[in-house]
């Protein structure tokens, strides 16, 4: 599998590709509008919708503000019932932990139900190293693992692709990881979907070895939380002997009662549902039903520096409903892929760039890839003000400053390729502290305007290469002001 | 140091802004939102429920304790089901009109002899009228999680009033999270393709409630 994020362009190259695309802009304008509509009505069902987000929002922020208590808690409920707590500070402990847990079971195949944790830790990969194949059973993670392909949304990470390309990838790729696709395989939904269910059946049966992640724990009880859609989570979680999830440190939440906030905001946010169609709980293990080991493997891999922020911190509220994926009009053109992440869109742009850091061509541009519209604001369950996490992410890059990598505090140096930007708000600085010389300078700009460019030269270009510079008015506004009296005089 | 001091370490110096005089979870989550949507009788709960479970495409009977067991055993005969699933302590008399062949769920068979069962009986622990859901908690008339996930064609029996609830707070309330649940909200369905939902992969296809009381 070539299928890693590695090396990515920034976000504007990344796009430019993806908007020349007219198939993928096709298939995700269709999929983000259906989804918008259906997801407006399911949630217009509740009355309580603005005190469920609200409750959400300060449940997830009050574990966060205590996280070092609700983890140790955390550990003891597991522990208590019969698992098993690993505690991973990055992606590679991780892939290690779960590689000699599955070594330790003497299976070389494993069946995985969809999980962002694993896919940001690139698990699938370093399984495949060690000699052990992972199977994704997810319909949307299984057209993307056949596909050779990146996913491209949190939810449906096959949203960049449309029934009639699923189709063909059925038909070419099954026969390689195991039942061949039916020979008169059409491209109606439900044939994929039966493709799939005969595809995964005899890996589900035989499987000794399950992965997943987890939407939710519960610190008091002990509790984990899958919710899915397809039956393929159900399988994973109760049919192998040994079980293995691996969960962001972000994902508790105290109290069984919080659930009762979660379960109601999370369907009707991703998939517009009332309520998904399956969701697991389980506790340790338990006896004669389900694995016999339950390993929980606790992942930072950037949270605590992300927590270190204290206006970027609100970001691990998220819970992964991607609603505000499928209202970003930036996303709905440029596609996941360009976010360089398993987190696209409006939460990627602010997730990625605090879990990795802003080093990266790819990290350093995700902040600027949002027109700061606040629809993904508007829509999502817990609240998170992203367009605020973004300005300070473009702050942090363009000025630099304090920061906290991998536990430790660093001072990160201004990024390059922003001089003009802090020239020109050095120079606006100075100018509205000067009233004397804005004057001066808005008439000049009044007089002149027939003669200005409609773009900007020199290093300005790329400012106004996608945008139109703001037209002057014949005269000041505050030239007016005093001419008119506000325009009592009546002559404008 | 191990992992878990250094995560723990981390936690606390991201923390250092918080104080210890912070407001205690009791007081620092509002709960502003309702117990449940809207006031209902016990009755139009249940009508809500039978809508809401026929609008994710469950098929929804209506019955009582007499003619239950005539209806268990039409719907076996018309899915053809030759043999059936059955949890430990499911209430004999369910069964008592079909002749289809009872397979106890052993813990000695594999997940592949359960493939081969046409169809499972169950009850169930709670069911929500508000979400169309069901919950099984594993208690003997519902068996271990596998018997309701592996057969093509589940047909759950929620005694009605009782067993249902207007809303999800109230079925939190009445779970107990030490046992395994599962929340079955319709059948088995999938919004992978073109993010349009599509019923049936690899849950039952068919789920059949009867609502029975």
């Amino acid at each position: 599998m070539s299928a890693t994020f590695v090396g990515m362009p920034a976000f504007p190259e990344a796009a430019r590709e993806a908007v020349r695309n007219p198939t993928l802009r096709g298939n995700l304008r269709h999929a983000t509008h259906t989804i918008r509509a259906k997801r407006a009505r399911a949630v217009g069902e509740l009355s309580d919708w603005a005190g469920l987000r609200e409750a959400g929002r300060r449940i997830k922020d009050h574990t966060l503000r205590h996280l070092d208590r609700y983890l140790e808690q955390l550990e003891e409920s597991v522990t208590a019932a019969g698992g098993t707590v690993h505690w991973a500070a990055d992606a590679e402990e991780a892939n290690r932990i779960v590689t000699e847990l599955v070594r330790a079971t003497g299976e070389s195949e494993v069946v995985k139900v969809k999980s962002m944790a694993t896919q940001e830790i690139e698990l699938n990969e370093a399984l495949a190293a060690a000699g052990i194949r992972a199977y994704e059973t997810d319909l949307a993670e299984l057209i993307v693992q056949l596909g050779k392909d990146r996913p491209s949304h949190i939810l449906v990470p096959a949203i960049h692709r449309n029934r009639g390309e699923i189709r063909d990838i059925f038909a070419r790729e099954m026969r390689e990881w195991g039942r061949p696709a039916p020979e008169d395989l059409t491209d109606t939904p439900a044939d994929l979907a039966e493709a799939a269910r005969l595809h995964l059946r005899e890996k589900f049966l035989r499987a000794k070895v399950g992965i997943s992640g987890a939407n939710f724990m519960v610190a008091e009880t002990g509790t984990l939380v899958v919710v899915e859609s397809e039956g393929n989570g159900r399988m994973c979680l109760t049919l192998p002997e040994t079980l293995i999830s691996v969960v962001g440190i972000e994902k508790i939440v105290p109290t069984w009662r919080d659930l009762e906030v979660f379960l109601q905001t999370l369907p009707r946010s991703s998939t517009a549902e009332r309520m998904n169609p399956y969701t697991s709980m389980w506790t340790g293990t338990t006896d004669e039903d389900g694995p016999r080991a339950f390993h929980l493997v606790l992942l930072d891999n950037g949270r605590t520096d992300t927590l270190a922020d204290t206006v970027g911190r609100q970001a691990l509220r998220c819970i992964r409903c991607s609603a505000c994926l499928n209202v970003c009009p930036v996303y709905e053109r440029a596609g996941g892929h360009a976010y360089g992440s398993v987190y696209p869109g409006p939460i990627g742009a602010i997730l990625s760039p605090q879990l990795r850091g802003t080093g990266s061509e790819i990290d350093a541009s995700l902040p600027y890839a949002s027109s700061l519209c606040g629809a993904c604001y508007e829509v999502c369950p817990v609240a998170i003000d992203i367009p605020e996490v973004l300005v300070h992410l473009r702050e942090r890059v363009v000025e630099g400053g304090p920061a906290v990598r991998r536990g430790n505090k660093v001072l990160l140096k201004p990024a390059k390729g922003h001089a003009a930007e802090r020239a020109a708000m050095r120079a606006a600085r100075w100018a509205f502290a000067h009233p004397g010389a804005l004057r001066a300078g808005q008439r000049l700009a009044s007089r002149t305007r027939r003669l200005h460019p409609r773009t900007l030269p020199g290093p300005g270009r790329a400012w106004s290469g996608a945008r139109d510079l703001p037209a002057v008015p014949p005269e000041p506004f505050r030239d007016w002001w005093q001419r008119t009296r506000g325009g009592k005089d009546g002559d404008r | 140091m191990n992992s878990r001091e250094r995560i723990l370490g981390r936690v606390r110096r991201a923390l250092a802004d918080v104080t210890p005089d912070e407001r205690p979870y009791e007081q620092a989550v509002p709960r502003d939102y309702l117990r449940a949507h809207g006031e209902r009788t016990a009755g139009e709960t249940v009508d809500l429920l039978a809508e809401n479970l026929a609008d994710y495409r469950a098929i929804v009977h209506r019955t009582d304790a007499e003619e239950l067991p005539t209806l268990v055993m039409r719907l076996l005969a018309a899915h053809g089901s030759r043999e059936v699933l059955v949890p430990p302590g499911l209430p004999e008399e369910w069964l008592a009109a079909t002749d289809a062949v009872r397979v106890p769920d052993a813990p000695a068979d594999t997940a592949g002899r359960l493939d081969r069962v046409d169809s499972v009986v169950t009850g169930c622990a709670v069911a929500i009228a508000e979400t169309g859901t069901l919950v099984l908690d594993g208690s003997p008339d519902q068996g271990r999680r596998r018997v309701s996930l592996i057969p093509d064609h589940h047909i759950c029996v929620v005694r009605v009033p009782d067993q249902v609830v207007s809303s999800v707070p109230q079925a939190l309330e009445r779970l107990d999270p030490a046992r395994p649940l599962t929340w079955i909200s319709g059948p088995s369905a999938t919004s992978d393709i073109e993010l349009d939902r599509v019923e049936g992969v690899h849950g039952p296809r068919t789920l059949e409630v009867i609502l029975f009381g």
